[in-house]
Formats: structure tokens, sequence, C-alpha cells
């Protein structure tokens, strides 16, 4: 076959090789009349004649044949797969993108309002500095910590803002490989399907800390503690604000204090995810409470944060990294270094979202009607957790507990299903949810409750 | 006061014990000056010695940094300004705004992760043509990224991941950020000749040689059009050969197309050299930005298109280009991006767009045709006609960092130390104020 791709005098630059004659890109060109003379180790040339002009065309030869088909994401994958069902019971609980009660996407009625604002004031479309818009680094911070917060006083939180909640997570971690080349992350188990590529991509060491005991559908508390004791000094304890992803089980107060006593203990560096501040309890303040309660310790903590849920700008990716230091010098250098990082890779980050939370967060009848709103999300899932505990518990007659949909918080609830049983769900009840047992309760009417119920119960029952 | 630690083993201490504990130390560090207690390690979190305080002060931004420095009056950051000196946000950019607006079924939903498919779709067509075969073959993948620069960074660390040869010529000098773009992506990178400074052009044959002694298969960054910072861009012929030469060695071309319509006005023009490549059927990477050319700077629109042999290879880059993307931002952010395809599939918004375009290129070039004759006028010493020949927002003047010195103390003139000026920042009341310095520093200081 070798010699006969080359004998195609009038090749067209559209015929391939087949992958027999092909071996990591090298051909045997001895029997080929076309061979270039100068070139003989070179399989990526032919020479082609058009009238006068003699083009150099490129070989056939894909440089990235050898490319592999990468998986599809197994979150975001699931929406693709649940668009491909026509079922019409369909139901799609992937990804945690908040629904109304008849399953449509929501944009806030105050962020409508922000954008009519924003084309109103016309401004202009500059470049922001590789840090953000200052006015949303100011609100950012103020709210996650609160305005008087003695550390905002005292500048000591190097604020830069990031792409969500990813691109903030993403500059955390390329600080930690830069500045603690032995620093190592540990990750709840489960946690967050993004959070081990991003360590990865960035080339820090992670490890996990036992944290969903499968047995309660709650915490493994003990677990997590001594797996957070038996760390090397200095670990990076990631933790979730609050509504923890995937589980829904956050820890208590008394356990968040304990939480603390063990990383100050081991002079661990505690590492916030923060992605559903006030879309938790409806509170900004109480979702707060657990970052706020190490700060007041005088901790130097790390904190990531996102407005894709909460102000439900998903796709204007907006968010912040925050490092609180122990002195102004610091967080100053830290500032710089995160700005560092930031440039080659994206040199700075989108205006848009970051005006769209400052004006909101900056003007007081607008943030009164977004704490309105987020309660009223909230709100909606506290009432589909509960006709969902209701539903189930009424048509369930095993008598299992199913109260952990109860007191498991956020958008999500770790059903405790496993892999085959997600797949019943999927395959016989057209119920899309990811492979962990995860389901998005923001994705769930109180309508579909009982058919939801049923579809748990069944799986739960009779698939093992 | 010396804090009482508990020790570790002390988890048989009640919970109240460790409350106390912890606020005893808090407490103490209050009162405690940064003494290096036993207690205390060198990582330890509270008031005296900082996590990070082995963490230096980045220097600012070469680029960046002079506006940092400077915030009255027109920046030598590459960012178009109006004969007035202001920021110009493109009247077609307010209608599709308004578009988006009135449009009450638009939604913020997660976008895919390789961004809006009708956004890649045009900017596909308006970088390679409409009639491309490339396109018409499906053997390009078009995926939105971050602007240009968050598309040369994906690109290449698909590049690092996949490609068989990790090195990456630029030409030299390039635009200041290119380096670490390509470095942290996991490159390595080294530079061909390009900029003579002794005509203030090409410096053809050193590219020539450059290049052909480079490994075969080794990637080349090339700037469609309008090089930044020179200005100095390659003849048509020029392209041929270069593009002859780079297929000979199957080096990898992979383009930075930054200014697209912005730098002669005409998009297609601006696009030969791109699509002489694509035309031989080979394979490239093509960095798109819509920063200039239609003003969205802060939007950070942008694509990165990856042209292969076959259309199973696209669909598989593509699968790949979302593992380095995941990671990075998850997804690409709707604003900007939106507006674009209003724009781009509108005919009549397209039209308005191309005259904006060229409205913005023309005064550019009136620019350069006004400091080249005020210069001329005052009789200051040197050939100035790189002034015109040089294309886009910036020329190289020529100037030494002695001179560009000068120029910020005595006439507040800032540009960056390399001699570049940003065309775009300057209008018929500046020119005679620059061409002013300009003859000062040239006959004061050599």
């Amino acid at each position: 076959m070798a010699s006969s791709v080359f004998s195609l005098a009038s090749a067209t630059p559209s015929a391939s090789l087949s992958s027999h004659d092909i071996e990591k890109g090298k051909l045997n060109l001895r029997n080929t009349s076309l061979c270039f003379k100068k070139e003989k180790n070179n399989p990526f040339m032919k020479t082609k004649s058009f009238g006068r002009i003699s083009m150099v065309v490129a070989s056939n030869v894909s440089r990235f044949e050898g490319i592999t088909m990468a998986p599809p994401d197994p979150i975001l994958g699931v929406s693709e797969a649940f668009k491909a069902d026509n079922h019409e019971l369909k139901l799609n609980l992937g990804v945690g993108a908040y629904r109304t009660e008849e399953l449509q996407p929501y944009v806030l009625d105050v962020v409508k309002k922000a954008d009519k604002l924003l084309l109103e004031k016309g401004e202009n479309r500059e470049y922001l500095p590789i840090e953000g818009l200052a006015a949303f680094n100011k609100v950012t911070a103020d709210l996650l910590f609160g305005a008087d917060n003695p550390v905002i006083k005292q500048q000591r939180v190097a604020t830069v803002q990031g792409l969500s909640g990813t691109g903030s997570l993403r500059l955390a971690a390329a600080l930690i490989e830069r500045y603690f080349p032995r620093g190592e992350v540990l990750i709840s188990s489960p946690t967050w399907g993004n959070h081990k590529n991003i360590f990865n991509d960035a080339k820090v060491p992670w490890s996990e800390y036992r944290y969903y005991d499968p047995k309660t559908v709650g915490l493994d508390f003990e677990g997590m503690i001594a797996d957070i004791k038996a760390a090397p000094e200095g670990s990076f304890i990631l933790l979730h604000g609050c509504a923890h992803n995937p589980t829904g089980i956050d820890p208590t107060p008394e356990q968040w204090e304990i939480i603390a006593d063990v990383i100050q203990e081991k002079n661990h560096i505690p590492f916030f995810d923060i992605a559903y501040q006030g879309f938790a309890s409806g509170s900004l303040d109480a979702d707060a409470a657990s970052v706020r309660m190490f700060v007041a310790r005088g901790m130097e903590v790390i904190a990531a944060q996102s407005y894709s849920k909460n102000l439900g700008l998903y796709a204007e990716r907006i968010g912040a990294i925050n490092v609180v230091c122990s002195s102004p010098d610091a967080a100053a250098r830290v500032k710089s270094q995160l700005k560092r990082i930031a440039r080659p890779m994206y040199s700075n980050p989108p205006v848009h979202g970051a005006r769209i939370v400052a004006n909101i967060v900056g003007d007081a009848a607008l943030f009164k009607e977004w704490n309105a709103e987020m309660e009223m999300m909230a709100g909606r899932i506290k009432n589909v957790r509960h006709k969902l505990f209701d539903s189930l518990s009424s048509k369930d007659k095993s008598g299992k507990d199913w109260s952990f949909v109860l007191k498991q918080i956020g958008m999500f609830s770790f059903t405790g299903l496993n892999k085959a049983q997600c797949d019943n769900m999927t395959n016989k009840w057209h119920v899309y949810m990811t492979k962990d047992g995860r389901i998005s309760l923001a994705g769930l009417s109180l309508a579909k409750c009982e058919y939801l119920a049923g579809a748990i119960i069944d799986s739960y029952h009779n698939v093992s | 006061m010396r804090p009482e630690f508990a020790s570790p083993s002390s988890s048989s201490s009640s919970s109240a014990d460790r409350r106390l504990n912890a606020l005893v130390r808090h407490l103490a560090t209050a009162s405690m000056v940064s003494q290096t207690a036993v207690a205390f390690s060198p990582t330890s979190g509270f008031h005296g010695d900082s996590v990070f305080s082995h963490v230096v002060r980045a220097p600012e931004d070469p680029i960046l940094g002079v506006t940092v420095a400077y915030n009255k009056d027109p920046s030598p950051v590459g960012a178009y300004r109006t004969e007035e000196g202001k920021p110009l946000v493109l009247n077609v950019v307010r209608k599709a705004e308004q578009m988006l607006l009135n449009d009450k079924s638009r939604v913020k939903e997660y976008l895919p992760i390789v961004g809006i498919a009708e956004f890649n779709k045009l900017s596909a067509k308006l970088i390679f043509g409409a009639d491309s075969p490339a396109i018409r073959e499906n053997r390009v993948t078009t995926v939105q990224y971050l602007s240009g620069t968050g598309s040369l960074r994906v690109g290449a660390e698909f590049l690092a991941r996949h490609y068989h040869q990790k090195t990456i010529y630029i030409p030299q000098p390039t635009w200041g950020n290119h380096p670490k773009v390509f470095t942290l992506a996991g490159l390595s990178v080294k530079t061909y000749r390009y900029y003579d400074p002794t005509t203030r052009g090409m410096n053809f044959q050193g590219l020539l040689e450059d290049l052909g002694s480079a490994p075969s298969g080794s990637i080349v960054l090339l700037h469609a059009c309008a090089h930044n910072p020179t200005g100095v861009d390659p003849t048509l012929q020029q392209w041929e050969q270069i593009r002859q030469l780079m297929r000979s060695k199957a080096l990898l071309p992979f383009f930075d197309s930054a200014y697209q319509g912005f730098a002669s006005g005409n998009l297609d023009e601006d696009a030969q050299s791109i699509r002489m490549f694509v035309a031989d059927g080979g394979e490239c990477f093509v960095a798109q930005s819509y920063a200039k050319n239609m003003g969205l700077y802060g939007e950070c629109v942008g694509a990165l298109s990856v042209v292969c042999r076959a259309a199973d290879v696209a669909s598989k880059v593509e699968s790949q280009l979302k593992l380095v993307i995941r990671p990075m931002f998850s997804n690409p952010p709707i604003h900007g991006a939106s507006i674009v395809v209003t724009i781009l599939k509108d005919s009549n918004m397209f039209n308005e767009w191309t005259i904006e375009l060229k409205a913005m290129a023309d005064r550019i070039i009136s620019m350069r045709k006004q400091l080249f004759d005020a210069l001329r006028a005052r009789g200051t010493p040197g050939d100035w006609s790189h002034i015109i020949k040089q294309i886009g927002m910036f020329t190289f003047t020529g100037l030494n960092s002695k001179q560009v010195e000068f120029m910020t103390r005595e006439y507040h003139i800032y540009m960056t130390s390399d001699g570049r000026i940003s065309m775009a920042g300057l209008s018929s009341k500046t020119v005679p104020h620059l061409a002013d310095a300009i003859h000062d520093a040239v006959t004061r200081m050599s």
C-alpha cells in the first residue's frame, strides 16, 4: 500500500493514507517516484505542479492522527445525553443550574435590570486590569467577609477577579504550585468532579479526606478529622463553604469549630470553595459563617467565589479568588503573583459579569431585590426537598430512612444510589443524573416529585 | 503570655478544651509580636509570619504597567482611540446589545465547553473565507476562548500534550506576553530573526535562515497581519516563500490574528496570509481576537481554530481541547461572543461593521501620514518612511530606550521602552507634540 498513495500523480490534498501505511508518521518512500530528492528523510513532503507555479503541498498525513477521542465530561455530558432523549417523562437532574417550577432557566429580575442599566450607561469596553474590575473586587470581598471585617479594613485580603469558580480555583492552584512546591491539597471524598482536573492540570498533588458516609448518607466526621490530622503539616485543605457539592451534607457549626481547631493545630491552610453563598440557606451572611469563623481566628485563608448560581450568571463567568494574609504587605505581594499567573493565561478577565455584580451589590435597592430573589430560589429548593421526602416516605413501605433528603442542603442531594442503580434511573425512568448518585434538586419541580420518588424507590430496592 | 498548646495526642480531650485552647492561642497571638515561639512553625497563619512571607512582589507587566504609571492621556496599550482621544464603542456593537436585550428568550445558562456553536462557525468563515475547502470538508475545529491570549494558551497547552515537537519559534521581537504564554503552557521557546533595526523593516534573509534551520516539525508563531510591535509585515511574495519553506520542513504554523480588518481596512486582505497556508491543504493553528476589530477588548472574545488534514482528526482534536478548557475555566463567557454572532450573521449589521472598521483603520493610516509629514517638516534627521510603510496599530519608531526615557521625562509621552508607539492613540491635535518630542529626542540624545 505504501507506494500507492504517492503513485497518484494527481493526488488531491484530501486523499488520505491508510493507517496501515503510517506508523508513527514514518513512511516508506523508497518506491515512490514523487519523492523530493533533497529531503529524503522527510515524510511530510510531496510536490505538485500547477502550471507555472510549483507548489509545495503538505503531506496527507495529519500530525494529529494519533490523537484519541477524549471521553465526554461526566457532568456536562449528562445534559447532552438528556437532550438526545425524546421520552416525554424525561427529567434532567444533571447539571447544577437553577430551574423554575416550570423547569425553565431563570434570569434574575435584578440581573435583567442591571443589564438594561449597563446598556443605558454605555460604558466603554476597555481591557480590565489583569486583576479585574476594582469595583467588583471591592464588593465581592465585602460580601464574603463582611464589609466591617478587620481583614478588609486592614487591607489584608488579596482579591483578584477570576473566571467564575473554576478560574478562581485554577489561579489559586497555580499559586500553590509555584510557591509551595511540596504543598499538597486535600479534597473531600467525594467532591466536585472538576476539582481533581484543576489540581492535576496545575500540577498540584492532591489526596482525599474521608467525607461521605454511605451507611448514614451523612458526614463521616471522625474520618474527616483523622485524615486532616494525618496530613503533612502545612497542607491545603479544600473545604466547601456551604452546600457541599455533590453530597449536600455540611458540617454543623460545632463541627466547623473542630475542623478549624485541627487545621490550626497542624498549621494547614484552609482553602474554601464558595459557590453557593446565599443560595444554600437563602441568607448571604449565614452561608458565609464558616469562612468568617476561620478568618476571625486569625488564620490565613484562601477562598474562591462564584456568582454562577446565586446571581444566575452562569455563562458570564464571574467569580473571584481571595487570599486573606496576615499582613497587608503579604496581601499585596500575593496579589501581584496572582496577576502574574493570570496574564499568560488570558490577559485580563471579561468585564460584563463583573459590572453586573458591582452594579447590583453596590446599589441598596438592587441589593435588597437580589436578597429577595435568592431567598425565593433557596426556598423553592427547600420546598422540593420536603415534597420529595414526603413522596418517598409515603411510597416506600420498607421503613428506609429518607430523612437525609431534608438534612442535606443546597442544590444537590446525594441519593446513595450506586452506579447500576443510577443507570436504571436513566435507562428505565429517563431520569438523568451523575453516576455518583447526585441529583440536582434545582432541576426538580414539585409536580415531578412523585415520579422521581417512584424511580428512586424502584432503583434502590430492585437493582443492585 | 505564652500559649498553652494542646498536644497532638489531645484528641481525647473534650471539645470544650479544644475550643479553649483555640481561644487561648487566638488571644495569645494578638498580644504577641512575631516571635519564633517553639509552638509556632514558620507556616503559622497567625499575625506573626505569613505562610506567604516567601512570596515576592512581581514586577508590573511591561505593557499594562505603563498604563498604571499613567492614567490621563491616551494609553500606549494597544487600544483604539478616536480623534478626540476617547475609547470607542462601535455603533454596531451597541445595536447588537440592544437586540440581545430585547430578545426575551435569552438566558444565561452555561455555554458548552467549546462555546457558542454559531460563533464558532461564523468565526471560522470570517478568517478562512466562506468558501474555504477546509470548512466545506469539516476539517476545521473552531472553539470560543478568552480573546487572543486565551486562544494562544489553550492551543499551546494542546500542542504541549499531543504534538511531538515541543518547541515554538517566535519572531524577534514579538508581543511581550507571547513567551510566557507558551512557556507556561509547556512549550520551549526559541526565536527567529524578524526585524531589521537598520532598515526598520524585515530581516527576511535572517527569517528564512532561522526557519530553515529549525528542526522538522517545529511550531512557528506567525503574526497574520499588522505585526506587533513592529508593524512590519511580509509582502505576499514573501509570505509565499515562507509558506513553501515551512511546508518543506513540515513546520507547523500557529497564526496569531489580532487585527483582521483593522490593518488594511479590509477583512479578506488581512486574512490572506492564513488563507494561503490553508489553500495548500496543510494543517495550522489560528488564534483570533475580536478585541480590536470589534472594539470588544474587555469582553474577551476570541477563537482558536485548528485546521486538520481530516474531519475525524478535527473532531478528536476538539475533544482534547475540551479537556484543557474544563480545568481552566470550564466554559467561555457569553456576552462578547453573542455580540459577535449578532453582527456577523446579519448582512446589514455586517456591512455596518465593515464600514466602522474601515474608518478606524483609515484613521490610523492617516495618523501615520501626519506623523511622517510632521517629522519631514521639522527636518528630523533620519529616514522616517517606515512610519508609513508599517501597518496596523503600532509603529516601531527605532527610538532607543534613552530617547524613550527622554520623551517621557521632558514631554510626558508614555510608550514602551522598545520604542513602540500606538498609532491608535494619536490624534491630529497630538501629532505635533509627538513630532516635537521625537525631533528633540533624536537631535539631543543618541
